[in-house]
C-alpha cells in the first residue's frame, strides 16, 4: 500500500530526530551507571584498529590495552567482561560521539591535553599508557635523526595531536617539511608504505605495531630515536556524572594496585580464599567494602582482575614482550620499578 | 470566481506562506538555542571566538600559504581556496570531456558509440569515493618513488611526490615574478618550482571523469531534444555534419543542457569534499582537523554548510545568467 505520507517521510524523520536530539540531551547529565545497568552493556568508543590498543581480529573479537580497560569496567559494573559494545570511531568522530552520549566511555588512545580537558566537556580518568610521538622511515634513506628530514614529506592522520606536534617540532627546529594529512589512519600509513611520504609519524607504540603488521618487510624500516612529544593516553568520560567518572577512574587504578600487590588473574581466587594482607583483601573483596562508595558491590575489583588480569598482565599480553608489538615496559613500569605508572591508594 | 474572491484567495495564500516561514525560522532558532544550551550545560565551550586563535597545524599545498602560527580563519580560507582550486579545473574538464562523450554516444560509428556508452555506464554506476580510492591506489603503485623521479623534460619531474614544473617567483620583497624557480632533485625527491601533488591530481581527475559521465547524458538529451527537421534543414543548406552540430544543433540544445548542467556543477562542487579521503587539504579536511583539536564540531559544521551554500548560490547565479542568454526569449 502506498503511504500517503511517503513524500513527507524524510522531513518527518528529520524533524523527529531534531526533537529527539534536543529533548533527549539533558537526560545524559545524570546517571550513566543506571543507563549501563539497564542496557546491560558498556558502550565503549575505540579506534577502528590500532594493534595493541584496540583492534578486532578476523572473528570480530576486540583486543588491546584500551579494550581491556573497558572489559575491566564492564566486569566491575555488570559482572561480565564480555558485556561491552565496542563502537569503532575515527579521530574526528570520537569527541562528538562522547558528547552526544553515543558511548559511555572513550578508550581510544587519546592524549590528555588541557584543551580537551577544559573545553570539550570531558574528564580524563587514569593514564593507562605513557606514549610519545615518533617517526618511522625507510632504512634506504639512511636517515638516523628527525633533524635530517629537511624538505621531506611526512604522512600523518588529521585531527590528531600528532598533526599539530609535527608542525610545532619542525617549526621550532627551523626545518621545512611537508605534511600529507589523511582522514583515516589506514589511508595515512598505506600512503607511507606505498612510498608517497619519506616519513610517517604517530605515537611510538603505534609505529611499532605498524612496522610489524603492515610493512611489506619490517626490516626495511626504522623508528627514529627522537620522541617529539609527551602523549599520556587516558580514557575519558563526559563531565557532570561524578559517579561514573569515579568508576572509570578507580577500575584502572585497582588493576595498577593489583600488580603492585602481586594479585594476578591466576592467583586471585586463591588470594580471595586465603590472603591475610589487608591491601590484597581490599582488592579481592574480602576486606573493607569499597565498592559501595562507587555504587558497586564488594567484588567489583576482584571481577575486574579476574576478567583482564592486573595492569602488568594487560601490558604484557597486548603491547609487551608476549605481543606482536614487543614494546619494552619503559615509562609504563610501576612507579616502584622506575616507571611512571602510579595509582592513588585503593583504600 | 469574482475579482474580490480571487484577491481574498491570494491574500490567504500569502498569509499561509508567511506563517510557514515564521514556523520554520522559529523551529531553527529553537533548535540552535537549545543545542547551545545543552553544550553549555555539559561544560563544552562554544562560539566562533576560536577563529582568531593560532591553528597549530600546517597546510602543505595550495595557493594560499599557511603555517601553524596563523589563525583558524585563515586555515578555513586556505581550505576554501583549495576547494575552488580543485572544483574549477574539474568543472572545465568534465564539461569538455562530457560534451565529447555525449556527442560520441550519438555517433553513427558503432565502436565509438559503444566505447562512449560503456564509459557512461561504468563511471556513473561506481560510487565516486571508490573511484577516487582506486585512482589514489593506482598512482601510489604506478608512479616511481620520490627519490627516483622521472625527468620528463627540461625542469619537469614526475614521481609519487607529484608533478613538479618550473614556476615564476617574485624576487626579494616584490610582487611581480622576476625569474623562474626550477625544481631540483634533493635527498627526499624533487623540491622547488610548482608541484601538483598526487592527491590534487587524484581529486581533479576523479571528479572530472565521474561528472563527465553525467554531463554526457545531459548533452545527449539536449541534442536529442532538437527536432530532426533542424538537421534536415542543415543538410538542405549543404552544411557538413560538423557544421550542423556546431551551428545548428548545439546552440539549440544548450536550452535543455544548461539548467541540468547547473545541477551537475553544483554536485561536482559538493563532491569535492570527498578529497578529504585521499589526503587533499580542502575545506572539509581543515574543518575535521579543527574539530579534532578543539572539538568545536557544531561551529565547524556550520562554517562548512555556510561556505558550500555560498559556493552553490554563486554557481547558480552564474549559470542562471548564462541560461538567460541562451534561453528562448518567448519562454518567459
Amino acid at each position: 500500500m502506498k503511504n500517503r505520507f511517503a513524500g513527507f517521510r524524510p522531513a518527518l524523520l528529520a524533524a523527529a530526530s531534531v526533537v529527539a536530539f534536543a529533548s533527549a540531551a539533558p537526560a545524559f547529565a545524570g546517571k550513566t551507571l543506571d543507563a549501563v545497568k539497564q542496557r546491560g552493556t558498556v558502550k565503549c568508543g575505540v579506534t577502528n584498529g590500532v594493534a595493541g590498543f584496540s583492534a578486532p581480529d578476523t572473528q570480530g573479537n576486540w583486543s588491546g590495552l584500551d579494550v581491556d580497560t573497558c572489559r575491566a569496567i564492564a566486569a566491575a559494573v555488570l559482572g561480565d567482561g564480555k558485556k561491552v559494545d565496542f563502537v569503532p570511531l575515527n579521530s574526528q568522530q570520537r569527541f562528538s560521539a562522547l558528547q552526544a552520549g553515543e558511548i559511555d566511555i572513550l578508550a581510544r588512545n587519546t592524549t590528555w591535553t588541557l584543551t580537551r580537558d577544559a573545553s570539550l566537556g570531558f574528564n580524563f580518568t587514569t593514564i593507562t599508557y605513557y606514549d610519545g610521538q615518533g617517526f618511522l622511515v625507510p632504512k634506504k634513506l639512511k636517515v638516523t635523526s628527525a633533524k635530517q628530514l629537511k624538505n621531506a614529506t611526512i604522512c600523518t592522520q588529521s585531527g590528531t595531536t600528532n598533526e599539530k606536534n609535527v608542525s610545532d617540532y619542525f617549526r621550532a627546529q627551523g626545518i621545512p617539511v611537508k605534511t600529507v594529512v589523511f582522514e583515516s589512519f589506514e589511508a595515512s600509513f598505506k600512503a607511507f608504505f606505498s612510498g608517497r611520504c619519506q616519513a610517517f609519524t604517530t605515537d611510538a607504540s603505534a609505529l611499532a605495531g605498524l612496522r610489524n603488521k603492515e610493512a611489506p618487510n619490517p626490516d626495511d624500516y626504522i623508528i627514529l630515536p627522537e620522541l617529539i612529544s609527551k602523549e599520556p593516553l587516558a580514557p575519558l568520560v563526559r563531565r557532570g556524572d561524578d559517579e561514573w567518572f569515579a568508576i572509570a577512574k578507580w577500575v584502572p587504578n585497582a588493576l595498577i594496585e593489583a600488580e603492585e600487590f602481586g594479585i594476578t588473574q591466576a592467583n586471585a581466587d586463591e588470594l580471595k580464599a586465603n590472603s591475610k594482607d589487608p591491601a590484597q583483601q581490599r582488592l579481592v573483596g574480602t576486606g573493607e567494602d569499597l565498592g559501595k562508595l562507587l555504587g558497586l558491590d564488594k567484588d567489583w575489583s576482584f571481577r575486574a582482575i579476574k576478567a583482564v588480569g592486573n595492569y602488568g598482565e594487560m601490558f604484557e599480553r597486548n603491547v609487551g614482550p608476549k605481543s606482536v608489538l614487543k614494546l619494552p615496559r619503559g615509562s609504563n613500569n610501576l612507579w616502584s620499578k622506575g616507571g611512571l605508572i602510579y595509582a592513588p591508594p585503593v583504600r | 470566481m469574482s475579482r474580490e474572491a480571487s484577491r481574498r484567495g491570494a491574500w490567504l495564500a500569502w498569509a499561509v506562506q508567511a506563517l510557514l516561514v515564521l514556523a520554520v525560522v522559529a523551529a531553527a532558532v529553537w533548535v540552535v538555542h537549545h543545542a547551545l544550551e545543552v553544550l553549555r550545560a555539559r561544560g563544552v565551550r562554544s562560539g566562533f571566538d576560536f577563529l582568531t586563535e593560532p591553528a597549530g597545524f600546517s597546510i602543505s599545498e595550495g595557493w594560499l600559504d599557511f603555517d601553524a602560527s596563523q589563525p583558524f580563519w585563515r586555515a578555513f580560507l586556505a581550505g576554501l581556496i583549495n576547494t575552488v582550486r580543485a572544483a574549477v579545473p574539474a568543472a572545465i574538464f568534465s564539461v569538455v570531456l562530457g560534451t565529447l562523450i555525449g556527442i560520441g554516444r550519438l555517433a553513427p560509428h558503432v565502436l565509438l558509440r559503444g566505447i562512449c556508452t560503456a564509459y557512461v555506464e561504468l563511471l556513473r554506476n561506481v560510487p565516486l569515493l571508490v573511484q577516487l580510492l582506486m585512482l589514489a591506489f593506482a598512482m601510489a603503485n604506478l608512479l616511481p618513488d620520490p627519490t627516483e623521479p622521472v625527468h620528463l623534460m627540461l625542469g619537469v619531474w614526475l614521481s609519487k611526490g607529484g608533478l613538479s614544473v618550473p614556476w615564476p617567483v617574485a624576487g626579494e620583497g616584490g610582487w611581480w615574478p622576476t625569474h623562474f624557480e626550477w625544481p631540483e632533485r634533493g635527498d627526499f625527491g624533487v623540491s622547488g618550482g610548482a608541484a601538483l601533488s598526487p592527491e590534487y591530481v587524484t581529486i581533479v581527475a576523479g571528479l572530472s571523469f565521474y561528472s563527465a559521465a553525467f554531463v554526457a547524458e545531459i548533452v545527449r538529451a539536449g541534442i536529442l531534444s532538437v527536432s530532426q527537421g533542424q538537421v534536415l534543414a542543415g543538410q538542405a543548406l549543404g552544411l557538413s555534419s560538423g557544421q550542423q552540430l556546431r551551428i545548428v544543433i548545439l546552440p539549440q540544445a544548450l536550452r535543455v543542457i544548461v539548467p541540468s548542467l547547473t545541477n551537475q556543477l553544483l554536485s561536482l562542487t559538493k563532491n569535492s569534499s570527498l578529497a578529504v579521503a585521499v589526503g587533499y587539504p580542502e575545506l572539509v579536511s581543515v574543518a575535521n582537523t579543527t574539530i579534532g583539536s578543539n572539538g568545536r564540531a557544531f561551529e565547524c559544521i556550520a562554517i562548512i554548510m555556510a561556505i558550500y551554500l555560498l559556493l552553490s548560490l554563486l554557481i547558480s547565479f552564474g549559470m542562471n545568467r548564462y541560461n538567460a542568454r541562451v534561453a528562448l526569449r518567448g519562454w518567459r
